[in-house]
């Protein structure tokens, strides 16, 4: 066993370095050889094991490995993962966003571009004509979601592969943010007490 | 004729399996090293879809040294360039040749000896093309015409010959107990039993031998702990001028010394393709009971059992390559000359003396 003497160790003051003398028992190699190679071959037997036994169907809630198969296998993102953006929703199906301008103000970046208009209700003071995050500027801040009064941006859809051929595709327009719906584990959205939130 | 046709056929059997297990033995050496870290290792490779837990990477993996650009340093030996690669391969070939994979399988009247050259100087043929191998490596640095392919041969021109010493000084000991050169000889003398129940297997007789001449032979393919030839994290080694089927000569014949090591090791220290307590006749326990089973069985299974021998020392070779870490230059040269060739002068004065005390 490699317990360190403290008494043995010598400090050399050029390199700083401890050093450990070696007794015989590791000079000579051999017991401290087949003492990591018994560590290597009890994993690979177990992994063998573990292997053998899921692919006759058993031992499934056991893993061999603790790699995951990326595009098959996705790894649980966390519920605060900050991934793509998405325009939450009134319950009428239209954008919630009132086109403030916060999020554009505070984009450290100015990957966001709004475009206001008014809204056809006129007890609704704006709404966004067009909302656009340019995802190649975005640093992922999350100062949009932070500055939003009206929870209508969001980064919670876990999405987090954001390349594409082409560069125009990368700059997101309204209709393509509304889209997407919120990921696994993502906390409930606030529920505006004001009727012309809803 | 028929005698030529017969070589022949063994030849072809011979070369197909080495080629066919070295190409294995890239796989397993991915899959082995993966499962040993906790990961699943090369799994993509896929023909229509069928993946085969990988097994088509080794088709993927000469497939892509195939299409590879040619390259020749231009201020490089162009002819040396090219020889090297096949002095590298060759040698670890052709010491197959003389290691028995059977005794002899009768057919009719035929009786056919499972070896391709039966010499009666087989250990001297094995050890001569062992040293040869050293002229690949020695060649491919120099003719590069590249620093850091020479640092690499030059290493591996002395590591190889001082580890040829020991390699060959631990055998001495075997050929004096079993008082022969010939492989055949030397495996059949490893199934007659000791003290009425121990097959006389090499280890048991001379397990001191098997411990040196183990790590020499591992020193003699040149793989980790013993890499430094090749050492790619610090030179990248005496293949660092090779690209395509030409470095794929290298890699390759890296695996082949695997699995002729691996056959060396059995058939010198573990009997072999003998299974312990089969005969000729089938199976005689030491306590009484007997077996008996067809000839074509006994082959059959000594032909098994010389595979599952092969296939524990590669994996056992493999999982040695990725547990220890790479051996300092002047470390490993102390391990071999103030360390390992002094056990191997004292196993032969040891065998040599309790020889003696046996004849009197």
């Amino acid at each position: 066993m490699p317990n360190i003497d403290y008494a043995k160790l010598t400090v050399d003051y050029r390199t700083s370095v401890q050093k450990v003398e070696m007794g015989l028992w590791e000079k000579i190699y051999y017991p401290e050889i087949i003492r990591g190679l018994s560590i290597t071959a009890w994993h690979f037997f177990r992994n063998m094991t573990i292997h053998t036994l899921r692919a006759f169907g058993m031992a499934r809630e056991k893993r061999g490995a603790v790699t995951y198969q990326y595009p098959e296998e996705r790894r649980p993102v966390h519920r605060r993962y900050r991934g793509r953006h998405r325009l939450t929703k009134k319950e009428d199906g239209s954008e919630r966003c009132t086109a403030c301008m916060l999020c554009e103000t505070i984009c450290p970046t100015d990957c966001i571009y709004i475009t206001p208009e008014e809204h056809p209700n006129p007890g609704v003071e704006k709404h966004p004509r067009q909302y656009q995050i340019d995802i190649l500027r975005c640093c992922f801040c999350g100062y949009c979601v932070e500055a939003c009064p009206c929870d209508a941006i969001r980064m919670d859809t876990s999405v987090m592969e954001l390349s594409d051929w082409d560069r125009t595709r990368l700059v997101y327009d309204k209709e393509y943010l509304m889209r997407d719906v919120a990921g696994p584990g993502a906390p409930p959205e606030y529920a505006p007490p004001v009727w012309w939130l809803k | 004729m028929l005698e030529t046709i017969i070589i022949l056929v063994k030849v072809w059997a011979v070369l197909l399996t080495l080629v066919s297990l070295a190409a294995i033995m890239t796989w397993v050496e991915r899959k082995e090293s993966a499962i040993m870290q906790d990961r699943l290792g090369a799994n993509r490779a896929d023909i229509l879809g069928f993946r085969v837990i990988g097994l088509f990477q080794p088709m993927a993996d000469g497939l892509k040294m195939f299409f590879k650009e040619d390259f020749v340093p231009p201020q490089g030996n162009k002819i040396l360039h090219t020889l090297a690669p096949v002095l590298a391969f060759f040698p670890a070939m052709v010491t197959f040749a003389v290691i028995p994979f059977g005794n002899v399988l009768n057919i009719g009247d035929l009786a056919i000896k499972l070896q391709i050259a039966d010499l009666n100087i087989g250990l001297l043929f094995i050890l001569a093309f062992g040293g040869f191998t050293s002229y690949g490596v020695v060649l491919a640095g120099w003719s590069s015409n590249s620093k850091y392919a020479m640092l690499g041969g030059l290493r591996g021109a002395a590591q190889l010959i001082s580890y040829e010493v020991v390699l060959g000084l631990s055998l001495v000991g075997l050929v004096m107990v079993y008082g022969t050169l010939q492989l055949d000889r030397m495996v059949l003398a490893q199934n007659e039993l000791l003290f009425g129940f121990l097959p006389a297997w090499g280890i048991f007789l001379q397990p001191l031998a098997f411990l040196l001449f183990f790590p020499a032979a591992i020193a003699e393919s040149k793989r980790i702990p013993f890499d430094l030839p090749e050492a790619e994290s610090e030179i990248v080694g005496y293949y660092t001028e090779y690209s395509g089927l030409r470095f794929g000569l290298f890699y390759f014949a890296e695996f082949v010394e695997i699995i002729v090591i691996s056959a060396l090791v059995s058939t010198l220290f573990f009997g072999g393709y003998h299974i312990p307590w089969l005969y000729e006749e089938g199976f005689a326990f030491p306590w009484g009971w007997t077996w008996e089973l067809p000839h074509l069985v006994v082959v059959i299974l000594r032909l098994a059992a010389f595979f599952v021998k092969i296939a524990f020392f590669a994996w056992l070779q493999v999982l040695i390559r990725w547990t220890l870490p790479r051996f300092r230059f002047d470390q490993m040269m102390r391990l071999c000359w103030k360390g390992l060739l002094p056990l191997v002068v004292l196993n032969i004065l040891v065998t040599g003396l309790i020889l003696l005390l046996a004849q009197n």
